[in-house]
């Protein structure tokens, strides 16, 4: 057992997947010689190289069009995108391209492309930086679509991201990059599969369904709740394309009631498809319609607001209020 | 994996400049430029001006007064010189670090400081200065100052347009669709390229194998590449493009020769990536000091001038602060103001509700 950082379990996932496989490649603006923005690939290109830790020019259709390219080499490249806010110009790479070549090609070509974007906000920085933008990969098919909360996940999770046969989206929270935990790097037994979500904290009244830079402010939230008599249980989601369904719904046949919190707005989110599916599965078992907790539907303010904008543990309690109030 | 060093490097680049690193007078045969002591006066007051209030936001940031701030330090020329090229009815379109060039469009330091202390995303009217918003994507801003510049050649109007950007965008393909549009509509416009050296912690070669300004023979346009330290190269240089451009002889590519002196902006650490010595090279062609040698050496200005100017920046640096302090924290509500120019029904909705929720912790 090692106490790291999230950003520091990245690093080590990222160079024992490098170590693993010499196919593995880095490449992005800023993740040479910096170690990126926030020193996620801190010290691989000194310990691996320039041809597999590449500082790319600055382009981030190019950085995803010729990971494609990488990739049907054999190469197995990760790609970082620096915020959030820049993955658009490589939008059509990855939708386009990234996302339909393997069928188009009737499953001839694979293309194990690991996208990976700091996301959220919370961190004070301007316009373009703090962006959930995940609902738009959940909505391309031929995406996987993940997202870390913790250190432990982030390590195993990434490496997992970057064994995957398919295009991986990893969505990373920005501002837990410096939260730590205990990580066991000894031993692999403890990994759960990429595509599965976790009981973070088990409870009894409502479902919590969140992920990424949300988990930590929903385990928060159910401390709190605790405090009040009441058993929230906090499913982090992990996987958001596939979501994992066996393990959201049981929870909520359980709970009988369920709030959907994320960063992104509310609006055609990733709460609306969670609380369509709860509501078709688990109807009969409802106490309560499915909330949802998120932005608001404008884009993200300036950062003297954001805390308005963030949902907050008081926000997270508010809905659980009206969740009781059914 | 080797590569040929020498490909595409024909003959060596040139550099337009007026003005020496040690304040000589230089003539070059395509550009010249004939300046009234007045006006040089006016040009290196700008260039001090400019320096205080970036170095009063740097102080500013430093102490939490805002999130982050990018540094124009070492540019200065490069922006002076481009934006006193300008006339009123010419547009600009910034990138994030034109503080100088916005000086020049008499926008308001403190209107600057918004962005970066986070209480609007932009406080001036683009309209009102002829000077768009900051923009952060890097190279988004090209195409539009493409657009922009067919607009003013359907209108048959005296105006040119000028779009700022760095050496690291011109890897964007935003930037060479710009590029061509220009090329191709023949539009009246000017790109002018700052290659500060950096793109963070990436140097130029990460972006380019050719000298920037020839990447523009090959889109069908002159490029030109000037001393950035200069500001007199970079007043005539400029002056020229958009005068071409005005008289319908379509896009001029300027890369402005200089150098990045901090850091990317406040959180970046560049120790980390480039050498001290690269620095000390430069501060040896700092923009300002050749102007003020120029100034002594032909007894266009004496102590007490500088006094006067330097008196001036005390000024402006202290009340740049004073009213960064008092600038007020928006309104929770502002969150949804100016999302679409109509009415919406989902945005008064939520406004709405967020009002009533906040209400309730008054009560
Ligand atoms: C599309 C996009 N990708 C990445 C970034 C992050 N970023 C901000 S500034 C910068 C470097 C820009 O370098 P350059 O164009 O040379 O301008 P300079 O900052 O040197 O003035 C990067 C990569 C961004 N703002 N936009
Ligand atoms: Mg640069």
């Amino acid at each position: 057992m090692t106490v790291m950082s999230l950003s520091k379990a990245l690093n080590e996932g990222m160079r024992k997947a490098m170590e693993d496989d010499p196919k593995v490649l880095i490449m992005g603006e800023d993740v040479g010689k910096l170690g990126g923005v926030f020193r996620v690939t801190d010290g691989l290109q000194k310990d691996f190289g320039e041809d597999r830790v590449i500082d790319t020019p600055l382009a981030e259709s190019g950085i995803i069009g010729t990971a494609i390219g990488l990739a049907l080499r054999g190469y197995r490249p990760v790609c970082e995108i620096q915020f959030d806010g820049f993955v658009f110009p490589a939008a059509d790479q990855i939708i386009t391209q990234l996302a339909k070549m393997p069928m188009r090609s009737l499953g001839a070509i694979k293309l194990p492309v690991v996208v990976r974007i700091p996301c959220g906000g919370g961190i004070g920085a301007v316009e373009h930086h703090s962006e959930s933008p995940e609902a738009y990969f959940t909505h391309t098919a031929g995406l996987r679509v993940v997202a870390c909360s913790n250190p432990a996940d982030a390590y195993s999770m990434i490496q997992q991201a970057i064994r995957s046969d398919d295009p991986v989206i990893f969505f990373e929270p920005k501002r837990r990059y410096w939260e730590k935990a205990d990580v066991d790097t000894a031993d692999t037994g403890w990994w759960t599969p990429m595509d599965k979500g976790l009981v973070v904290r088990p409870g009894t009244d409502v479902t919590l369904l969140t992920h990424g830079p949300m988990v930590k402010t929903c385990l928060e939230a159910a401390q709190a709740a605790e405090e009040e008599g009441r058993s929230l249980e906090v499913v982090d989601l992990r996987s958001l394309n596939p979501l994992d369904q066996p393990l959201v719904m049981e929870s909520v046949r359980k709970t009988g009631r369920a709030v959907v919190v994320h960063e992104a707005p509310v609006n055609q989110g990733l709460g609306a498809e969670l609380a369509a599916r709860i509501t078709e599965q688990c109807f009969y078992h409802l106490e309560s319609p499915v909330l949802r907790v998120g932005g608001f539907s404008t884009p993200y303010p300036p950062s003297k607001l954001e805390e308005h904008y963030l949902p907050d543990l008081d926000r997270v309690l508010d809905a659980v209020d009206r969740a009781f109030a059914y | 994996m080797t590569i040929d060093a020498s490909r595409g490097a024909e003959a060596p680049p040139e550099l337009v400049q007026l003005l020496t690193p040690e304040g000589e007078r230089v003539q070059h045969p395509d550009y010249d430029i004939d300046l009234t002591p007045e006006e040089v006066r006016s040009l290196y007051r700008d260039l001090v001006l400019v320096r205080r209030v970036d170095l009063e936001a740097v102080a500013l940031q430093r102490q939490g007064e805002l999130g982050i701030w990018a540094s124009l330090l070492g540019q200065e020329a490069a922006q002076i010189g481009s934006g006193r090229a300008l006339t009123d009815s010419d547009m600009a379109f910034p990138t994030y670090r034109e503080h100088g060039v916005a000086w020049c469009r008499d926008v308001d330091p403190i209107k600057l400081l918004g962005l970066f202390r986070g209480v609007n995303n932009g406080g001036w009217d683009p309209k009102e200065h002829n000077f768009h918003l900051y923009t952060i994507v890097i190279g988004s801003q090209t195409l539009h100052a493409v657009g922009y510049a067919m607009g003013i050649q359907r209108d048959d109007a005296a105006a040119a347009t000028i779009v700022y950007f760095g050496d690291g965008a011109t890897s964007q393909g935003d930037v060479n669709e710009s590029f061509i549009w220009a090329s191709v509509f023949n539009a009246p416009i000017v790109f002018f390229c700052q290659n500060n050296q950096w793109a963070i912690s990436e140097p130029l070669e990460r972006q380019t194998r050719i000298p920037l300004y020839r990447r523009a023979s090959g889109f069908g346009f002159p490029g030109v590449r000037v001393d950035g330290n200069d500001v007199f190269a970079c007043l005539a240089v400029t002056r020229q493009a958009l005068k071409n451009a005005r008289e319908g002889q379509g896009p001029t590519l300027i890369e402005a020769f200089t150098y990045r002196m901090g850091a990317h902006t406040t959180t970046d650490d560049p120790t980390r990536y480039r050498v001290a010595s690269e620095l000390e090279a430069w501060k040896l062609k700092d923009p300002i000091e050749r102007v003020k040698a120029y100034l002594f050496k032909n007894e266009l200005a004496d102590q007490t001038f500088l006094d006067g100017v330097e008196a001036e920046a005390d000024q402006l640096g202290a009340d740049l602060r004073r009213r960064c302090l008092a600038l007020p924290d928006p309104e929770p509500l502002a969150i949804f103001d100016h999302v679409y120019a109509e009415p919406h029904a989902l945005i008064d909705e939520e406004r709405a509700q967020f009002a009533a929720y906040l209400e309730g912790f008054e009560r």
